[in-house]
């Protein structure tokens, strides 16, 4: 059950006594998620999430099963001249559950699970890598403070001056370029670049906020009796300070994600992302303007797709940060 | 103003001076350094090897790392000549940001002429964000808990989570192109023709600033939902202030603060250029200059504008702090 001592219905045959144990029992998670459990936006997002993950996970399987594959062309599907589906919606029918992308015939629905596929694999890896930088270094910052922790905040001073989405543009064909030395080229390459870039510059806002948690929390008790016990600094800082930092980063990642699905989107629809054959939302916003006022499915479906699923995160996000807020529900 | 605030204007300053150095070297490291070989990226795909020596020649590339970091940096101040001892040497006057041999100009000159176009976009967008974001996340606030607070912050999210090239394309392919309400954009200078000027920049004034309205209605909803709380509102409210009074005087004035820091970080932000909506609505701005500058593989105008952007930012950081130490007392420490 995931009623809380004050909510119990006072004067009913309620165990107060008993409610009281459980409820003091429970861990920060159990709290948050019982509070998510009964937020039904929050329920639905997850749910939403979860189907979009599966879907990028099994892809190759699922567009196996449905019979579609992202790269081949369908001449079938279109007229000889102009390259246009037949029938409407793109020409969907049972062959092409989407229909069809106009001048190649390629499937709608393969390229979306693919691209799907790639949009998730950039944006979480980004996200876990920018996390974990912001972590480790604002723990230290925090922890060790003078000269170590004044030198950090000027990095990070001037790392968040930098406009990211210029520098995501400026540096990728700087990246390509470094990688084709050791022999990477192409997709991997380009996917490399993406994740590397937008880690590199997502965790300085993170590592500022964490350095202030570490500051109070190094003053707190338990961390003076391990000192006074005798722990190394690397197990203060991994085994006493971290667990209690994971709020702040959930609160932060789930900010990060949705913004790095969309950067990774604006990459792609300019032609700087991902390179041909493969498309993702951004490739597939960005293929559709040439035609899109003749068959405008192929702009519709991947940007319908995008914005449910960004907003979803986003939505969820908002709802762990409520959860999470000791303040919440006292209003 | 008191000297206190003169010795931490004069601190902030000095520390900026140190940070845009700082600057300079990151930029100058992460586009000479890590790409494994820059010349090659200062011409594109109509490159021989023959133009990129050429290049590596004319722009230094060939120089030690150290030297060439010493003429980038002189460039600033002094202006530069590329390929001094060459038959026809390249004179790019101070600040020398560099110099693009594939437009065959200064990319100072070339940023100049965006400037204008990038600025009147982030001017425009940024009053219309402001009124809205500040006024309607004074209502919701107001309003808190009841349809009208829902639906402006169901919108808003939704607002915040699209991509704005997203966004802008829908705008395009309703506005302009399905429904013919506007001419297809053009960008010219106001003072040439004021009317063509709007109808250009409407749409992408309004697209940019759906995005950052959403952002300040929360960021203004939280602030007064916390102002309202405190003890020096009802103490307004029981002298018998009128309501529009404790609102505008009392509770969203106390609020500013973190509303008036974003603010002056996003207007700088937008300085350094909108690229996608830029590039949407073809407008000849600095992120329209970046995103063709990338596409070209022009490294010269990519380390200039992103150098530049990265200045707007500094600058109006050390702006905003400058303002608090001016307003607030509270914030100059001692």
């Amino acid at each position: 059950m995931s009623l809380t001592a004050t909510d119990a219905p006072i004067g009913d045959d309620v165990d107060l006594t008993e409610k009281t144990v459980e409820v003091a029992g429970r861990s920060l998670w159990q709290i948050t998620w019982g509070r998510l459990r009964r937020d039904r936006t929050a329920m639905l997002c997850v749910w939403i999430m979860g189907f979009f993950i599966v879907l990028a996970i099994f892809a190759p399987l699922i567009n196996h099963l449905v019979g579609v594959d992202p790269y081949t062309p369908d001449s079938s599907a279109i007229s000889d001249n102009a390259g246009q589906p037949y029938g409407p919606w793109a020409g969907a029918s049972r062959q092409h559950p989407l229909g069809v992308e106009w001048g190649t015939g390629r499937d709608i629905f393969a390229q979306l699970v693919n691209g799907l596929r790639i949009s998730l694999l950039i944006a979480f890896a980004a996200t876990v890598a920018a996390v974990a930088i912001g972590t480790v270094v604002g723990i230290i910052s925090g922890y060790l403070g003078g000269r170590t922790d004044a030198f950090i905040g000027r990095i990070i001073d001037v790392m968040l001056s930098f406009p990211s989405i210029l520098l995501l543009l400026a540096l990728i064909p700087v990246l390509d370029d470094r990688f084709s030395q050791i022999g990477l080229e192409g997709n991997a390459a380009r996917v490399l670049a993406i994740i590397l870039v937008l880690a590199v510059f997502g965790w300085p806002y993170l590592a500022r906020i964490v350095r202030g948690q570490v500051l109070s929390l190094r003053e707190r008790e338990f961390v003076e009796s391990a000192v006074a016990m005798g722990s190394s600094t690397t197990r203060i800082l991994f085994k006493e300070i971290l667990p209690n930092l994971w709020a702040p980063l959930l609160v932060y990642a789930t900010n990060l994600l949705p913004g790095y699905i969309a950067a990774e989107a604006g990459l792609s629809f300019f032609g700087i992302g991902i390179l041909p054959p493969e498309t993702t939302f951004g490739s597939m916003l960005g293929n559709s303007l040439s035609y899109f006022l003749l068959e405008p499915s192929y702009l519709f479906i991947p940007g319908t797709v995008l914005a449910i699923l960004v907003v979803a995160i986003n939505l969820l996000g908002d709802s762990v940060r409520d959860a999470l807020d000791p303040r919440a529900g006292r209003n | 103003m008191s000297t206190s605030v003169s010795v931490y204007v004069l601190r902030r300053v000095l520390s900026m001076l140190l940070m845009l150095l700082l600057l300079s070297l990151i930029v100058f490291l992460l586009f000479n350094v890590l790409p494994g070989d820059p010349a090659r990226l200062t011409c594109g795909k109509a490159c021989t090897p023959e133009i990129i020596e050429a290049n590596r020649h004319r722009l230094g590339l060939d120089m030690p790392v150290i030297a060439q970091y010493w003429e980038f940096l002189k460039g600033l101040f002094v202006g530069r000549t590329y390929a001094a001892n060459s038959p026809d040497p390249v004179q790019c006057s101070a600040p020398c940001l560099g110099y693009s041999f594939k437009r065959h100009a200064e990319v100072s000159q070339l940023i100049k002429d965006g400037l204008p176009c990038t600025m009147w976009l982030a001017l425009g967008s940024f009053i219309i964000w402001m009124v809205v974001g500040i006024g309607l996340g004074v209502y919701t606030a107001l309003r808190r808990g009841r349809w009208q607070d829902k639906s402006v912050l169901g919108v808003a999210l939704i607002g915040y989570s699209l991509p704005s090239f997203f966004i802008g394309i829908l705008a395009m392919f309703f506005i302009v192109i399905k429904w013919h309400l506007l001419p297809y954009p053009r960008y010219v200078p106001p003072t040439e023709d004021l009317s063509k000027f709007l109808q250009t920049m409407i749409l992408p004034w309004i697209v940019l600033a759906i995005l950052y309205a959403a952002f300040y209605i929360r960021l203004t909803r939280s602030q007064m939902l916390e102002t309202l709380n405190e003890d020096y509102i009802r103490t307004a409210r029981s002298k018998g202030l009128p309501d529009r009074t404790v609102i505008r005087k009392h509770a969203l004035r106390a609020g500013l603060t973190p509303i008036v820091t974003s603010a002056g970080l996003d207007l700088a932000g937008l300085l350094g250029g909108a690229v996608f909506i830029e590039a949407i609505f073809s407008l000849p701005g600095i992120g329209s200059l970046a995103l063709g500058s990338v596409t070209d593989s022009d490294l010269p105008v990519i380390v200039g504008v992103t150098l530049v952007a990265a200045v707007f930012v500094i600058v109006a950081n050390l702006v905003v702090d400058v303002l608090y130490a001016v307003i607030d007392p509270r914030v100059r420490p001692s």
